[in-house]
């Protein structure tokens, strides 16, 4: 368990080892995230290059 | 009449020398960025001689770094652009003595070239006479690996828009060790403690960089190229 | 099993997989990560000499250790991308990069953070943390590279080389605790042997290193989907992949 001052103090050390986890979180976060627009990017292109080599067929 | 791998090399040094001193201001130009930029430091601390002896072997490293970076550009970019290089490549001799040969005079017309401006930007630093010889040799050893670092680079980004950026960006990374180890050696030269762990080191990077970059930026070539 | 290598070797096989295993990873890394924070910010007791600073450690080291894993995982595609013209490989190699370098730079800040109250500076000059200084360069040079070329393939192979010849710093970063007496501490989890470090300080650990490695695969599928599609937009195949 955490010492004195509770969870949140983490012994006084909170400013240095809250900002770590949130960073941390944030670039997880921010993986999934920036992941998943990128698959959604590839997914509009892939259909707009379908549908020109459709309507460009004779 | 077929023509030996070693004659091959000599040609191609003999070729690269010639070419570059056809036009002599070309090869002055990163010798006199080198001497600006180590001149732009005292200026910019205005620090006594005796300080900034300390940090002179970083300053000469970092500037030499620089103006190597600038002449890297033209080690395949003439040659790619007129079609030379492409003719080279299919000369059938293979790229990497090609590349190996190109490289070297590269290193002799710049690296060299900064190698011996060197006590005179030296003395300008305050660098102590003694610590020269270590100077001198780590400049010659880390020149050398620069060049083919920069052989690798230059390799990949022939021709690409914003090229020489790209190639800094590439190169200098990669040169960070280089420059730990150089700079380190000439450190401890001007300190009075011995410089040979750092010079040995320097030398094992040289020599790891010389045998196996020909084949990196060989293979550089053959995907710019194809 | 070696005909789930060749399979590998095929585009709309990976994608299937990627889009199918996602879930899976994702669950499972929630799951471990979860565990790993709790346990260690809540439940592992303060350090005798770290007081509760040591728990950035839980973020830390998983960080650190993924930005080489990824960075080897790149090299190692792109080398087989190259030699054997596998452009599967190439699709890992683009997928890797980003989340590499974003493992990269969280190791950085955080193990800046850490720095301030166990060595007094946010930042030293140290073979360690000048080595994934490096490393955050080069992750940077190779998508750089990579986004220069108009010919994409061209791009992919420019990187690929680029990304081998930069591997040579992996060991560098990972031994230079060894090779040197620097600031930063040495192993403390990966000797064999009996780690020196608490149990309940360490299996949360090792669950952080679990997610995010599980992470990884979860992100990694998303993104190679996505670069597999973008390298094979012109095939058959895509028309019913993309329907999902």
């Amino acid at each position: 368990m955490t010492s004195s001052g509770g969870f949140w103090y983490m012994g006084g050390y909170a400013r240095y080892v809250w900002p770590c986890i949130v960073f941390a979180c944030l670039v997880l976060v921010w993986n999934l995230w920036s992941a998943r627009r990128y698959l959604a990017a590839a997914k509009i292109r892939a259909a707009r290059a379908l549908a020109m080599a459709a309507s460009e067929a004779p | 009449m077929t023509v030996g791998a070693w004659e091959a090399f000599w040609l191609i040094v003999h070729r690269e020398m010639r070419l570059s001193f056809r036009r002599p201001e070309q090869l002055l130009q990163p010798l006199v960025f080198f001497l600006i930029v180590t001149t732009l430091f005292p200026l910019g601390l205005s620090l006594q001689l005796s300080l900034l002896r300390d940090i002179s072997p970083g300053v000469l490293w970092v500037a030499a770094l620089l103006s190597s970076l600038l002449s890297l550009d033209s080690l395949f970019k003439s040659d790619a652009d007129d079609g030379t290089l492409e003719q080279l490549a299919l000369s059938g001799h293979g790229l990497t003595v090609i590349v190996v040969a190109k490289t070297v005079a590269h290193w002799l017309v710049t690296g060299l070239a900064l190698v011996l401006v060197s006590p005179i930007v030296g003395t300008a630093l305050g660098i102590p006479t003694d610590a020269f010889a270590t100077m001198l040799l780590s400049l010659a050893l880390g020149t050398l690996t620069l060049s083919w670092l920069g052989a690798i680079g230059a390799g990949l980004t022939i021709g690409l828009r914003r090229g020489n950026v790209l190639l800094s960006l590439i190169v200098l990374p990669l040169a960070m060790p280089l420059l730990i180890f150089g700079a380190g050696a000439t450190d401890r030269a001007i300190s009075g403690t011995s410089a040979m762990g750092a010079l040995y080191l320097l030398a094992a990077l040289c020599v790891f960089t010389c045998t196996l970059a020909p084949f990196a930026a060989a293979a550089a070539l053959r995907i710019t190229l194809e | 099993m070696w005909t789930w290598f060749y399979k590998l070797a095929s585009p709309p096989y990976v994608y299937g997989v990627a889009a199918a295993s996602m879930p899976w990873f994702l669950g499972l890394a929630i799951l471990t990560i979860g565990y790993g924070l709790i346990g260690g910010l809540v439940f592992a007791p303060p350090d005798y000499q770290q007081g509760d600073a040591f728990r950035i450690i839980y973020v830390h080291v998983p960080s650190a250790w993924m930005s080489e894993f990824v960075y080897t995982t790149m090299a190692v595609a792109g080398a087989i991308a190259l030699i054997w013209r596998i452009k599967v490989g190439h699709a890992v190699a683009a997928a890797s990069a980003p989340i590499g370098a974003s493992f990269t730079l969280a190791a950085l800040v955080t193990g800046s953070m850490w720095g301030k109250p166990m060595w007094g500076t946010y930042w030293a000059w140290d073979p360690r943390l000048t080595s994934e200084l490096i490393l955050l360069f080069l992750y940077v040079g190779v998508m750089s590279l990579r986004s220069a070329f108009e010919d994409p393939a061209r791009g992919d192979r420019a990187a690929a080389l680029l990304a081998i010849v930069g591997a040579v710093n992996v060991p560098i970063i990972h031994y230079s605790v060894v090779w040197w007496n620097s600031l930063h501490q040495a192993a403390t989890v990966a000797k064999l042997g009996k780690p020196s470090i608490a149990g309940s300080m360490l299996w949360p650990l090792l669950s952080m290193f679990v997610g995010f490695m599980l992470f990884y695969g979860a992100v990694l599928c998303l993104r190679l989907q996505g670069e597999v599609l973008n390298r094979e937009r012109q095939s058959a195949w895509v028309r019913e992949a993309i329907k999902s």
